[in-house]
């Protein structure tokens, strides 16, 4: 056992850590949200530039061959910094299922793009009524010739405004949850029929509600005729990724909280000096330091292809991110007064990214009820 | 990164897994397991049980029976000992007054004590809270007056867990009324059968007897018992309580906890279906599993950082074991009650004189009491409350 970062890790570290440090500072972050993409075209180059968008792919198509605790790296730093750019739309949604839907030829010629920054991928999934259900696709795709026509609604697409090219589920057989029959496919969104309309989230990043109306595709643009499984998994990935980025948000939300507890001066002294704030910031620590514990844990396991043991660990991390955040949140703007409360200032958009996390792909009390049917973490020990 | 034993680790584990289950009696594994009291004769089996391969005394230097064992080793051992339901060694022992002497005690006192304590051929208690001394251990009064080549000792301390079976206690006295508060306390051995050394129970909510108050009535000392410098008591106490920061959030006896509770809720019926098909009991069970496994991975993040470490520099994180793993013992007691349903009623401890036959299934009769003591473990070591304070000044800077 070790918790020890490689060399090479330990490089990725510094240069994202050192990305959103020096380009990242809050103020920087406030002009990039007004770019017209609602994120920074130079920015994303120099994302690009760092490699960051190859993470997963093999070094053959222009990636660096990554896994999780790579992924973790930089969404954590990627936290800290509220980073705004399409990373994980593209790279850890849209990359993951082009590594494990894509047949080579396809992903040979889709993943170095990716990786030169020249293609931005979103992923459609969610539908009006689906909730956190992954098997609840009421999309549909109806043979039509040798290829498809596609018809439905996708909610609440991460950056799918942006997007150059969008994975799609629809059901190709059985009914509105059957787990089989689910087919993924990836399409040009400016293919005719094809409307979508961007919009700003609560957290500063943008997303897209995607019509489907008689969209012809190809037999190629079908990836997967029973993509729940590897959805699962993807999505399972993508959730440890969102562990590590709550993470980075929750430890600038303490480190915001304790610098203003240190420097605002109430009834002659710094507030930090009265006990009931300090206990109270002790267990934002503790929160945090859970938190932490369980997306490491969450990064390890993500890659385990036994799904029963990858969805315990994946629901418990879910559920201690969530809960951890929905507290350290709250309680860093409580700790900060007023002026936590105001727009201009940073606490109060860490908040809000983290509250929006634990509402992506199942929150805190989803998660709990899938662990306990599952029967929980802990087995009998014989 | 990897969170995988290594083959050794676990042939390691694998060890103590099959050595705790097998030379430790189930007899006394069980009473662990259900929460009932040990007599002073299983503790002492039990110890000398694990004296006897060496493991009683890991953390001590070796050349005094420790073992030179990797942090993950240490960590593994505790959670296999823990989880097989074995007493842990006693903690006045191993923990707290061995560690001291073998630190800051003369070459003599270390041949006079330590093998002995080892082997709990001396059974130790710890004199440290009075009274008026809790939290604010440094206020406390209890004197030893220098006359000749005696310590005369006059006071009272208080919270003594088993000074009924102790045969020697060590002692925060004051050693110096002149000093500042911690600069005049030194840390002195007694033996209990002393003259002038009056000891009285506690009874506690549970109905059990494992604490109470010690008195000090002119009590002579030899000076030999003192340990190290007179007057640097203080420095020797926090050493004694920076100690066994890992095995304290105690995550494999939550474990063992856990999954005594899914094998009652599976005998005992909520409607028509065992309470362990209930969603609500299996949710509020799965959310302290999920804080557990956050302790467990938290734990062996501190274990793995020890490695590289300064000795005596802890991580950030070693803080909240106690913090939180004192409330998932107690969330896991309370669920443990839940399960018993209305048989927590019935009060049967037999040491009470209640030699009926038992009221409702045997596995109940501890749940009550065991719920109403564990409210202890976030008190005792420092409260819950004094360790927000240490952890608020000494990670957060506040």
């Amino acid at each position: 056992m070790d918790f020890d970062l490689s060399e090479d890790q330990r490089l990725l570290k510094d240069s994202v850590d050192r990305l959103v440090l020096d380009q990242y500072q809050f103020e920087q972050r406030k002009k990039y949200i007004r770019e017209p993409a609602g994120y920074s075209a130079a920015m994303w180059d120099q994302i690009t530039e760092l490699g960051l968008l190859g993470l997963p792919f093999e070094e053959t198509l222009g990636g660096f061959g990554g896994g999780a605790v790579e992924t973790a790296i930089v969404m954590e730093a990627f936290g800290r910094g509220l980073v705004l750019e399409p990373f994980f739309a593209t790279v850890i949604l849209g990359g993951g299922l082009l590594r494990r839907a894509a047949p080579a030829s396809v992903l040979g010629a889709l993943a170095p793009k990716v990786a030169a920054g020249k293609l931005k991928l979103a992923f459609a999934h969610v539908e009006r009524h689906s909730r956190y259900d992954l098997a609840d696709v009421s999309t549909t795709a109806h043979k039509d010739g040798s290829g498809y026509m596609l018809d439905g609604a996708k909610s609440v697409v991460i950056h799918g405004d942006t997007a150059d090219r969008v994975f799609v589920t629809a059901r190709i057989a059985g009914e509105r949850r059957d787990r089989n029959g689910i087919g993924l496919f990836l399409i040009d969104p400016a293919s005719p029929g094809v409307s979508r309309r961007g919009y700003p989230t609560q957290d500063g990043q943008r997303a897209a509600e995607l019509t489907l109306a008689n969209v012809r595709v190809s037999a190629e643009d079908l990836l997967s005729d029973n993509a729940l499984p590897l959805v699962e998994h993807v999505i399972d990935e993508a959730i440890a990724a969102l562990c590590a980025e709550a993470v980075g948000a929750m430890q600038a939300m303490q480190d915001l909280t304790l610098e203003y507890l240190k420097t605002r001066k109430q009834f002659g002294r710094a507030i930090g000096s009265f006990q009931v704030l300090q206990h109270r910031s002790v267990d934002m620590l503790v929160a945090i330091e859970q938190a932490r514990s369980m997306a490491m844990f969450a990064a390890v396991m993500a890659a385990e292809e036994n799904p029963i043991e990858r969805r315990r660990a994946i629901c418990a991390a879910k559920v201690q991110i969530g809960r951890s955040g929905r507290h350290v949140g709250q309680e860093a703007i409580q700790l900060h007064g007023g002026i936590g409360m105001t727009n201009e200032y940073a606490v109060g958009h860490y908040f809000k990214r983290v509250t929006m996390i634990d509402q992506l792909y199942g929150d805190a009390d989803t998660h709990l009820s899938y662990l306990a049917e599952l029967g929980g973490l802990f087995g009998k020990v014989a | 990164m990897d969170l995988n034993f290594t083959p050794e680790e676990i042939a390691f584990r694998d060890e103590a897994r099959d050595f705790f289950r097998t030379a430790v009696p189930e007899s006394i594994r069980a009473k662990v397991a259900e929460g009932e009291g040990l007599t002073r004769d299983d503790m002492i089996n039990s110890q000398r049980i694990l004296n006897a391969r060496g493991w009683a005394t890991v953390n001590w230097p070796v050349e005094w029976g420790g073992q030179d064992w990797t942090p993950i080793q240490v960590y593994l051992y505790q959670d296999e000992m823990q989880q097989a339901n074995v007493p842990a060694p006693i903690a006045f022992n191993v923990s707290m007054v061995g560690p001291v002497i073998a630190q800051f005690g003369s070459q003599a006192i270390k041949e006079r004590f330590l093998p002995a304590t080892a082997n709990v051929d001396i059974f130790w208690c710890q004199g440290f809270s009075e009274p008026g001394s809790g939290s604010d251990l440094a206020s406390l009064r209890t004197k030893a007056e220098r006359a000749g080549d005696k310590y005369v000792i006059n006071g009272q301390k208080t919270w003594t867990t088993l000074a009924q079976y102790a045969d020697w206690i060590f002692c925060l006295c004051r050693t110096d009324p002149a000093a500042k508060a911690q600069e005049g306390i030194s840390f002195i051995l007694v033996d209990m059968k002393t003259p002038g050394i009056t000891v009285r129970p506690i009874v506690t909510i549970d109905g059990g007897r494992e604490v109470n108050e010690v008195f000090f009535d002119n009590v002579e000392v030899p000076v030999e018992n003192l340990v190290g410098q007179e007057n640097k008591g203080w420095d020797y106490a926090k050493f004694l309580l920076g100690n066994e920061r890992t095995g304290i959030a105690r995550v494999g006896a939550s474990k063992a906890k856990i999954a005594r509770i899914k094998e009652l809720a599976a005998l005992e019926f909520a409607g028509d279906r065992p309470l362990i098909e209930s969603p609500r009991f299996r949710e509020k069970l799965a959310a302290v599993e999920i804080e557990l496994k956050a302790l467990e991975m938290t734990q062996l993040r501190v274990v793995s950082d020890e490695r590289k470490m300064a000795k005596g520099r802890q991580n950030p994180a070693s803080s909240i074991l106690k913090l939180k793993g004192s409330v998932i013992q107690q969330q896991l007691t309370e669920l443990l009650m839940e399960v018993v349903g209305p048989y927590v009623m019935p009060y049967q401890r037999d040491f009470d004189g209640n030699n009926e036959p038992v009221v409702g299934p045997e596995y109940a009769t501890e749940a009550g009491p065991m719920y109403f003591n564990y409210r202890k473990v976030s008190i005792y070591g420092g409260s819950n409350e004094i360790q927000r304070n240490i952890i608020a000044k000494a990670i957060l800077g506040l």
